[in-house]
């Protein structure tokens, strides 16, 4: 299933926030937003997942989601957004129980999404005894458990320190190569969008509109720090995003 | 450098180990505290009243108080007394709350309930509502009709308020999250908004079920046969302190176990609170 983005344009009061955006994205792809601050990447991931309207445009899925796909559109949340009541297990049916799976079926696929985030182990802890990187994963283990066509992640890895980062982005990798997903990944941090994006897509400053479409090649599993086609692009949205900050610090002080 | 540390005097030198200024505002579990304050104000009284200092006019021995209660024990009475007046309690609290939980729900969740009725509940609240029995007893019948109705509508203000703040601060990004999954919207009441707003919902609790035990007493001695109310009014139309005394007493444990009960159900129902 590809997603495909219709001119979208939005308003929230008299302020711009995104100017005719259009965007296609293609199925088992990850697809970076980056951008400067504020302009419109959260909300914009908001309208792919139908949490909000856009003024004008449309966000078109094409093609029927893959058999066995409960909640095609899955977000992924920057502050994990996990019920602190429920366990480990209980945020993961929580997701399952709404589409009638109980008993052995979600015991089976409770026990397969957290053995593919490694939290076997902690199936029973509540989130106020995980760290940071667990909560995430256990986000991630629910996103995985309704079997999405498109994984909708904002800022994922930002709440989290660079190690742990480092670790979480080695298990979307594999989770990856294991199994092509589709991805939309918001994210401030480039060094994540070069390591994980099949096209990075830079946006402007607000109103935010499609400054840049970067691709990168090199598939995802074979990336390594360093590498000099990935530093390459890393530099290259640097600059442009460089040139987005500057040019938005330059309007503040027009004003 | 060394300048600097030699004019601050001798010992600056001197490791100094930091000031320890954490800690606290974590409430714990320390249940013989509240015993020992009962325990030293009773030895206190008793001390008071036997040695003379406390005229026997102003305050009953607690050892007296302590006979007749063994006295209302023994003979029955406390049961008879009792046994209404839980029954008003129960049946009254529970009307007013589930009433309240229900209704502070649906304020919390749609406007046009909010807009409605939120100004209702502002206006009825601060009526005291011992004032309405007499309308209660038209309403409803001196008997047990007009006590509940009493009970359930004190318990019932307090109950919506608490609710409906606890509604509202439930984390909204968890509901944006349950509708991210496409859970239906039954589900996202029952499992994120109810279990988030249960902090609020049983601190709430905690007011309106004190507030019906004043109510029970208020309702019981307005016609009524039996029940800690009217044990109360008959003891203190006799200047009988120490029955008084021991209906007070009995009121306070009742305080007390509804207290200790819903402090039961934070722990069990709470545990997942940092
Ligand atoms: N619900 C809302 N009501 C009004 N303004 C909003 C709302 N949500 C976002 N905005 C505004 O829209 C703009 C874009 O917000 P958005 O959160 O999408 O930015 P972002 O690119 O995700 O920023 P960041 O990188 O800091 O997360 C901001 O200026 C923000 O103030
Ligand atoms: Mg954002």
């Amino acid at each position: 299933m590809d997603i495909r983005l219709d001119s979208i344009s939005h308003k929230y009061g008299d302020t711009d926030v995104l100017r005719d955006i259009s965007l296609e994205i293609p199925a088992g792809q990850i697809v970076c937003l980056v951008g400067p601050s504020g302009c419109g990447k959260s909300t914009l991931l908001r309208f792919i997942g139908g949490l909000e309207r856009p003024d004008s445009g449309r966000v078109l899925q094409l093609g029927a989601a893959p058999e066995g796909c409960l909640n095609p559109l899955t977000f992924v949340f920057q502050d994990f957004a996990l019920l602190p009541w429920r366990t480990v297990k209980g945020n993961v049916s929580l997701v399952l129980e709404d589409h009638g799976i109980r008993g052995a079926k979600a015991r089976a696929i409770i026990d397969d999404v957290l053995t593919r985030t490694k939290l076997s182990d902690f199936a029973d802890a509540l989130p106020k005894q995980l760290s940071g990187g667990m909560k995430q994963r256990v986000a991630i283990a629910r996103a995985l458990a309704v079997k999405p066509a498109v994984m909708l992640m904002d800022e994922p890895l930002s709440a989290l320190d660079s190690q742990t980062r480092e670790l979480l982005m080695d298990d979307l990798v594999s989770l990856w190569t294991r199994q092509p997903f589709t991805a939309v990944y918001v994210t401030h941090n480039l060094s994540e969008a070069v390591r994980l994006g099949h096209t990075i897509v830079v946006l402007s400053r607000r109103p935010g509109q499609i400054r840049e479409i970067v691709t990168i090649d090199t598939p995802i599993q074979d990336r390594r720090p360093g590498d000099p086609v990935c530093q390459k692009k890393h530099d290259l949205l640097w600059e442009l995003m460089r040139e987005e900050a500057r040019a938005a610090d330059g309007e503040l002080i027009d004003v | 450098m060394s300048e600097i540390g030699s004019s601050n005097g001798a010992d600056t030198d001197q490791p100094i180990e930091v000031r320890f200024r954490g800690g606290g505002f974590a409430p714990k579990s320390r249940r013989w505290v509240g015993f020992a304050v009962f325990v030293i104000l009773i030895v206190f009284v008793q001390w008071g009243t036997q040695s003379g200092w406390i005229s026997p006019l102003t305050l009953p021995k607690p050892s007296d108080v302590l006979a007749t209660l063994g006295q209302l024990w023994e003979s029955g009475l406390l049961f008879k007394h009792l046994e209404p007046s839980l029954r008003r309690l129960v049946v009254g609290a529970a009307i007013g709350s589930v009433t309240g939980i229900a209704i502070g729900v649906l304020i919390g969740l749609f406007s046009i309930a909010r807009a409605g009725l939120v100004p209702l509940v502002a206006a009825i609240f601060p009526i005291p509502k011992i004032a309405l029995l007499p309308l209660f007893v038209i309403w409803f019948g001196i008997d047990e009709g007009s006590k509940y109705a009493l009970i359930a509508f004190g318990t019932f203000t307090p109950t919506v308020v608490a609710t409906y703040g606890a509604v509202d601060n439930v984390d909204r990004s968890l509901v944006r999250m349950g509708q991210s999954f496409g859970l239906s919207w039954f589900s996202i009441v029952r499992k994120i908004v109810l279990p988030g707003a249960m902090p609020g919902i049983l601190s709430g609790l905690r007011i309106s079920l004190a507030i019906a035990i004043i109510l029970l007493v208020a309702a019981e001695m307005l016609g009524a046969e039996y029940g800690i109310g009217a044990y109360i009014l008959e003891a203190g139309a006799l200047y009988d302190l120490e029955r008084l005394f021991a209906g007070v007493v009995i009121l306070s444990l009742l305080g007390v176990i509804v207290s200790a009960s819903i402090g039961f159900f934070e722990r069990r129902l709470l545990g997942w609170r940092t």
